[in-house]
């Protein structure tokens, strides 16, 4: 592209010169194809956040992705913008009396979210406790990468973590660029185009529930789950930070479907529901179960709530 | 029409400057650019693959970069902050102290920018975090903080050593009542660059490590050793290679002061050392995991009382009068400080706060060959930044360049 600048008498300099001529020529080189030549390699460099753009520009962008993911993925992709609903806001609950630790939900959710299949992603972490070890706030005894013949194991117990899409969010109030934030209807979101990924929000987060993209994302042409939205399911980038939004892309449709994790589980262990609504099902074992919500002391206030019904 | 191409000739007087040299001279460039090729081969090699090319994971999200970064930012601020004592006890050499103080802080600064850009998963958009054209999110966010006041201070100390070389390259004196102000300006902005730094982590209540209020005075105390110890080597450095003057006398009284930080450093540690092991709670398993290993995870371990060692060590060779005015002892003691601090403030502060993660998991985290390479680039691009700007600005200190017209334009 750019030619080395020769006639300077200074061969000092020059290495400076080079070396920061070198470093911007590597950066531009792998940041901007230039091979491309197509303006939607600087429409997306430009691209504004996602709460500052117009309905207008919203729609291009849009249009622009949707060009940008079939072309990377062979796959038509319909990316949805869908708004919170009014009068939602929602909230889980977790039966950790009935959890068997399969891990359907991990991997329904990886397969809905179209999580990087290499390297792997898991939004859901589900964690293994032998009984009475300590627990609840001090997961220093729990293990993660259990693998038995089967589950559930005699003499342990299993406790599902995923976002607790806390009401007061300390991911949100750390990130530098407003690239996450929290929507009216309580989901925790990311916009993947304006995150710079300095990962302080993986630092603040106590719950474990946000990932980065360490490489590339690699997801089977055929596991592609094209129903995606914006703030949520589409097809991530290397280098940005990502986590679970409760479905957005199912759950904000009306009528609405569950998240994949609740519709999944075989044991009922999850539910979902609107915390405004009195006659909703979480708030159904909010008001008549004892439920927790973890790391109670940090005041993040979860909208997770764990319980037991047996 | 001579005046407009002045500045160029300016350019090229300062460029041979820059080019002459003995063979040490030479020497010492072509070694630092070796390193400097390395790095950028390196960060390129991140660029293309990923962040997956580093060591760190969700587990452990920062490290090596950022180990660096925290480091840096107490060279920075403790080089300006020299300026104290040497007004205090009036030293004869304020005036260098200043400016080489300054070029420091210069030059640490644009390192720590360096690292921290090392660490982003997309580089490309670090504007985002600006005011204005990006959407920083001020004040919420304790980077956004980090990000004004270092940038505030790269401006200032810029502008200082910028307006004492201009004023000298003309062979005119510089004022004291136009460099007091900023100087005055730039000694409660050090502070505020270590604390803010402190606070980015020491806000985090998910990490009991660094969500310790003694966090903040320990950096301060820290960055107050290692930063004039540098500078004491600098100093000796540079009155060896140039007719800059700095006497015994501040070398000694500075040694001494250091002596003092590093006692209050030591006792603060101590504080924490015992709130943590007495009390004993849940929150003791990070402390844990540095200084005695955790589950049979003790990679940091040897480090770490290493760097206790060395602190100690060089505590009592500076509190000693008869070692701190023996230069092979003094110029041990400094290597041992920074070498000590670079451990404790680095790795040795960012690491144990992933360890255990949130979620109580272990992952042993050691930087990877990408990350080492990248490290080593923006330390030897560091000091061949550092080592050509005293180049150019130790002659036009002590008269040796000038240039002709006035109203020119001058470089770094």
């Amino acid at each position: 592209m750019s030619k080395k600048n020769c006639n300077n008498p200074s061969s000092k300099s020059v290495d400076r010169r080079s070396f920061l001529k070198g470093t911007a020529f590597g950066l531009a080189s792998l940041a901007i194809p230039f091979g491309t030549s197509d303006a939607s390699v600087w429409e997306a460099f430009f691209q504004k956040h996602f709460r500052e753009m117009n309905d207008d520009e919203i729609k291009s962008v849009i249009k622009r992705m949707e060009k940008e993911y079939a072309d990377e993925y062979k796959t038509g992709f319909k990316i949805k913008t869908t708004g919170p609903l009014p009068g939602v806001k929602f909230g889980y609950g977790l039966d950790l009396s009935r959890c068997i630790g399969c891990r359907r939900c991990v991997y329904a959710c990886v397969k809905e979210n179209n999580q990087s299949r290499e390297p792997q992603i898991h939004w859901i972490t589900v964690l293994q406790f032998e009984k009475g070890e300590k627990w609840v706030n001090v997961f220093e005894e729990a293990d993660r990468y259990y693998n038995p013949q089967e589950v559930p194991e005699e003499g342990h117990f299993y406790m599902p973590v995923q976002c607790q899409q806390c009401e007061n969010p300390p991911c949100v109030k750390v990130c530098p660029t407003q690239a996450t934030w929290k929507e009216r209807d309580g989901i925790v979101v990311v916009d993947y185009n304006w995150c710079i990924g300095c990962r302080y929000c993986m630092a603040a987060c106590p719950y474990g529930a946000r990932h980065f993209n360490w490489g590339k994302p690699q997801i089977d042409k055929k596991e592609l789950n094209p129903d995606v939205h914006y703030l949520g399911n589409r097809p991530r980038y290397k280098g940005v930070v990502e986590k679970c939004t409760f479905c957005i892309q199912r759950t904000r449709e009306n009528p609405g479907r569950y998240p994949a994790c609740v519709e999944i589980c075989p044991v009922g262990a999850r539910k979902f529901g609107n915390l405004l609504d009195p006659e909703s099902e979480i708030r159904y074992c909010i008001e008549n179960k004892r439920v927790f919500r973890l790391k109670e002391d940090l005041n993040t206030s979860p909208k997770f709530y764990y319980f037991f019904a047996i | 029409m001579s005046d407009l191409l002045q500045p160029v000739k300016n350019l090229f007087t300062t460029m041979k400057f820059m080019a002459k040299g003995g063979k040490w001279y030479y020497g010492w460039l072509a070694f630092l650019s070796l390193f400097i090729l390395i790095g950028v081969v390196s960060y390129i090699k991140q660029l293309d693959q990923g962040m997956i090319l580093t060591a760190m994971r969700d587990q452990v999200s920062w490290g090596f970069y950022i180990s660096n970064f925290t480091f840096l930012v107490g060279v920075a601020a403790a080089a300006v902050l020299l300026v104290v004592p040497a007004y205090l006890y009036n030293f004869k050499p304020i005036k260098e102290i200043v400016l080489l103080g300054e070029i420091l802080a210069i030059t640490a600064i644009i390192m720590c920018l360096m690292f921290v850009i090392s660490d982003l998963g997309r580089p490309e958009r670090g504007w985002h975090i600006l005011p204005i054209i990006g959407a920083m999110n001020f004040p919420s966010s304790l980077l956004a903080w980090d990000v004004l006041v270092l940038n505030g201070y790269l401006a200032i100390n810029c502008t200082a050593v910028f307006y004492v070389l201009y004023r000298l390259s003309l062979g005119k004196e510089y004022k004291m009542s136009v460099l007091w102000p900023i100087i005055i300006l730039s000694i409660p902005w050090a502070i505020s660059i270590h604390t803010v730094t402190a606070f980015l982590y020491n806000g985090l209540s998910s990490r009991p490590f660094w969500n310790a209020s003694i966090l903040a005075p320990r950096f301060i105390a820290s960055a107050l050793c290692s930063g004039p110890a540098l500078m004491l080597l600098i100093f000796q450095i540079v009155r060896r290679v140039s007719k800059m003057e700095i006497s015994d006398v501040a070398i000694f009284k500075i040694a001494e002061l250091i002596a003092y930080t590093m006692g209050l450093n030591l006792f603060l540690f101590a504080a924490e050392f015992f709130k943590e092991f007495y009390s004993g709670s849940v929150h003791l398993a990070p402390m844990q995991y540095p200084y005695f290993g955790l589950h049979g995870h003790s990679k940091l371990v040897i480090w770490m009382w290493l760097a206790f060692i060395f602190n100690l060590t060089a505590f009592f060779i500076f509190l000693r009068p008869k070692t701190r005015e023996n230069f092979f002892s003094l110029n041990l003691a400094c290597i041992l400080i920074i070498t000590g601090v670079y451990i404790e403030k680095g790795m040795g502060l960012i690491i144990p706060g992933f360890i255990p993660d949130v979620l109580g998991e272990i992952y042993e985290y050691g930087p990877s060959a990408i990350e080492k390479g990248v490290s080593l680039g923006i330390w030897a691009f560091g000091a061949l930044f550092f080592t050509l700007f005293l180049k150019f600005a130790l002659p036009v200190y002590t008269g040796d360049l000038r240039f002709k017209s006035s109203g020119s334009e001058k470089t770094e």
